[in-house]
């Protein structure tokens, strides 16, 4: 029965319960929205480091990230890349032997990172193929090809088919020197890797280093889509114990701030529109208990108890919120599916974002539990909202109430 | 036997100012069950805060309030609900009905407070709506109804939880005296068939002239305590 009048006295005043309504629904829906863009523009950001740079899983000597030194390197990696890839859930994996040294043209120098890849595997792991924007990436045939980026080409003031000097330590400490030719020029969005990376063939860097055959330093792995990383790390972990295996949140501590500080920022975020939202609902209800001060004293009058009136008004108030975040629950997650598919294209005001890196084209995203963490924030909000006019209704005198027409 | 009995009962407005209001001064009454009792008297009077005392909706400055036998002076306000839903039915002047309730929910309001059974409770429901000659408006809600129809729901609503007595403060005060003569009609019915007591307040004198016992009240004091014949 109470939840019965609850429920009718909602739409006692329909337009005043619709007008709520509507704002609660907006209300939920745009802060929603707004969730779901950051939440997506952050994922694809993640994502674009993952699968450009990083990987899921890398895996190194223990000691050489530290160190740095060419001699922590996996021994035998050829055929640890061979076993990772033949591994359930593993896209690609590619091995590389890195070192630094110096790139110097006939007129400029400049420090270098040198990464000595496999092609056809560098490919299939950060499709490095697809930022060449002059030559190709690692034509068939020749030897000592190297590929640098647009920046350092400028910077060294060479052109395609130039030649440059590598300069570099072999294990043994002695400096050696290579002459490759410029077949590629690539440009990722990351400007300031761009400057340092450049890429040659490992069966060409291997010797100059004077590692033993087969011998790499560090093996980057690449998920398929939709595969749960904790599995594959865990394998890996339990396949080559001997090696250091690291996921791409400990690889990149900053990627794995921005997925957690999205979390925390979604609470505030939503904890102000609530709260916005939450002053509109005290205001309607209070309205609608002060309107009825004479019937809710007949009530007291012929029996209801406090707490009866207090849950009355308490109901109301859920009610009216409650269908409001559902309606803008719904709404949003209608949005965010169609606009998940087709992207928002931002390239209007794309210059800002391509600079740190990300898509012009945003698609909203939201997951599951983030729906449901905030329809209980709604939930939480709904409650607080409805403690004050239940409260006021409840510190009703019947005697003056029912004085009073 | 009384169903309620007051003593030296004084309700006082603004006791600490300059100009204290004596709404109720010193009044014993005592109502027998099955009365049939208008209180009358000038506007002013105290009419409605001596009813409003013997509800139990009101606390009195000094005196005893007797309901069935039960001193409710010390009653807590919980348990003062708690008892006018058990001992008392209210009528009062207008808006009585909650509105988003028809009038057979309105009547059956009080006995799910009451936590009755929902069978009996629609069978008593109907068989109230009939007896005040509403069986075809079960179903209609207040705004739906006639001023006199929402006083006979009151009626029937009142009697629903089987009170002691019912308390009602000026039920014509709004009605046409054809609807006025009616709700009146149906009191005295129930009256001497259900022997239900009743307690109004009126100014009307056609209301005055029907009931059986009159108490008049003059600055809240008793004037005149009468009893009449009625047809
Ligand atoms: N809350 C209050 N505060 C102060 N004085 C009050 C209050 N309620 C009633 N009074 C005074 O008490 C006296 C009695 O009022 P009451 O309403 O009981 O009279 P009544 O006989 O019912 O009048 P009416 O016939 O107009 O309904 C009046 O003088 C009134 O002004
Ligand atoms: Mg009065």
């Amino acid at each position: 029965m109470l939840a019965r009048i609850a429920w009718r006295n909602i739409w006692r005043n329909r337009v005043r319960s619709l007008i709520l309504l509507s704002s609660i629904t907006l209300g939920v829906w745009a802060g929603i929205f707004m969730l779901s863009f950051s939440w997506g523009m952050s994922i694809q950001y993640v994502n674009m480091a993952i699968k450009g740079q990083i990987s899921h899983i890398q895996l190194h000597h223990p000691e050489f990230k530290a160190e740095k030194k060419i001699d922590f390197a996996i021994p035998q990696a050829s055929v640890v890349v061979d076993r990772i890839i033949e591994m359930e859930g593993v896209q690609a994996a590619s091995g590389r032997t890195i070192t630094s040294g110096m790139i110097s043209s006939p007129v400029a120098g400049a420090p270098a990172s040198i990464l000595g890849v496999n092609p056809e595997q560098e490919l299939a792991v950060t499709m490095m193929n697809d930022n060449v924007v002059e030559g190709d990436y690692f034509p068939a045939g020749r030897k000592n090809q190297i590929l640098i980026s647009e920046k350092l080409a400028n910077k060294l003031k060479v052109k395609l088919n130039h030649k440059i000097v590598l300069t570099l330590q072999d294990v043994d400490g002695n400096i050696t020197a290579g002459a490759f030719r410029i077949t590629g020029i690539y440009k990722t969005r990351n400007s300031t890797t761009d400057e340092l990376n450049v890429f040659v063939k490992s069966s060409d860097l291997s010797p100059l280093l004077g590692l033993n055959e087969g011998e790499l330093h560090e093996i980057a792995v690449l998920l398929k889509e939709h595969v749960e990383l904790a599995p594959v790390y865990y394998q890996l972990k339990s396949d080559f114990p001997t090696l250091l295996v690291e996921d791409w949140r400990t690889l990149a501590p900053e990627l794995r701030l921005v997925v957690d500080s999205f979390k925390q920022n979604m609470y505030i975020f939503m904890s102000i529109i609530l709260l916005a939202l939450t002053f509109g609902i005290i205001n309607t209800m209070l309205m609608a208990v002060l309107e009825r001060v004479h019937e809710l004293g007949v009530l007291m009058a012929i029996g209801m108890n406090k707490l009866s009136v207090f849950l009355m008004i308490m109901l109301e108030t859920v009610y009216l919120a409650v269908i409001g975040g559902i309606c803008g629950l719904i709404l949003s997650y209608f949005t965010i599916q169609l606009l998940g598919k087709t992207g928002i294209d931002l390239s209007a005001f794309s210059r800002g974002l391509e600079s740190y890196g990300m898509n012009t084209l945003v698609y909203p995203a939201l997951q599951n539990n983030q729906y449901l963490e905030i329809f209980i924030m709604i939930f939480v909000a709904a409650l607080l909202s409805a403690i004050y006019p239940a409260y006021k209704a409840l510190k009703l005198n019947p005697v003056q109430a029912i004085r009073k027409i | 036997m009384a169903v309620l009995e007051v003593f030296d009962l004084v309700k006082t407005y603004n006791e600490e100012s300059n100009y204290p209001v004596h709404a109720v001064n010193h009044v014993d009454l005592t109502i027998e069950k099955g009365e049939f009792t208008a209180i009358v008297g000038p506007s002013g009077s105290g009419k409605t805060t001596l009813l409003n005392i013997m509800g139990g909706l009101d606390q009195p400055t000094q005196g005893k309030v007797i309901i069935d036998g039960k001193d409710i002076s010390f009653l807590g306000e919980n348990k003062l609900i708690d008892f006018r839903l058990h001992h008392i039915g209210f009528v009062f002047q207008s808006y009585n009905l909650i509105p988003v309730l028809t009038a057979k929910e309105n009547v059956s309001f009080v006995m799910v407070l009451q936590k009755t059974p929902k069978k009996e409770r629609d069978l008593r429901a109907e068989a109230l709506l009939k007896e005040v000659g509403l069986e075809d408006r079960m179903d209609s809600r207040p705004a739906q109804l006639s001023g006199g129809q929402q006083q006979r729901v009151a009626i029937a609503r009142a009697l629903a939880s089987k009170p002691a007595f019912v308390l009602a403060d000026e039920p014509t005060a709004n009605l046409d005296s054809k609807s006025a003569t009616n709700l009146l009609d149906i009191m005295h019915k129930l009256n001497r068939e259900e022997h239900m007591t009743f307690i109004f307040s009126t100014h009307d004198s056609r209301v005055i002239e029907r009931a059986r016992r009159v108490v008049t009240l003059v600055d809240g004091k008793i004037a005149s305590d009468v009893r009449q014949d009625v047809s």
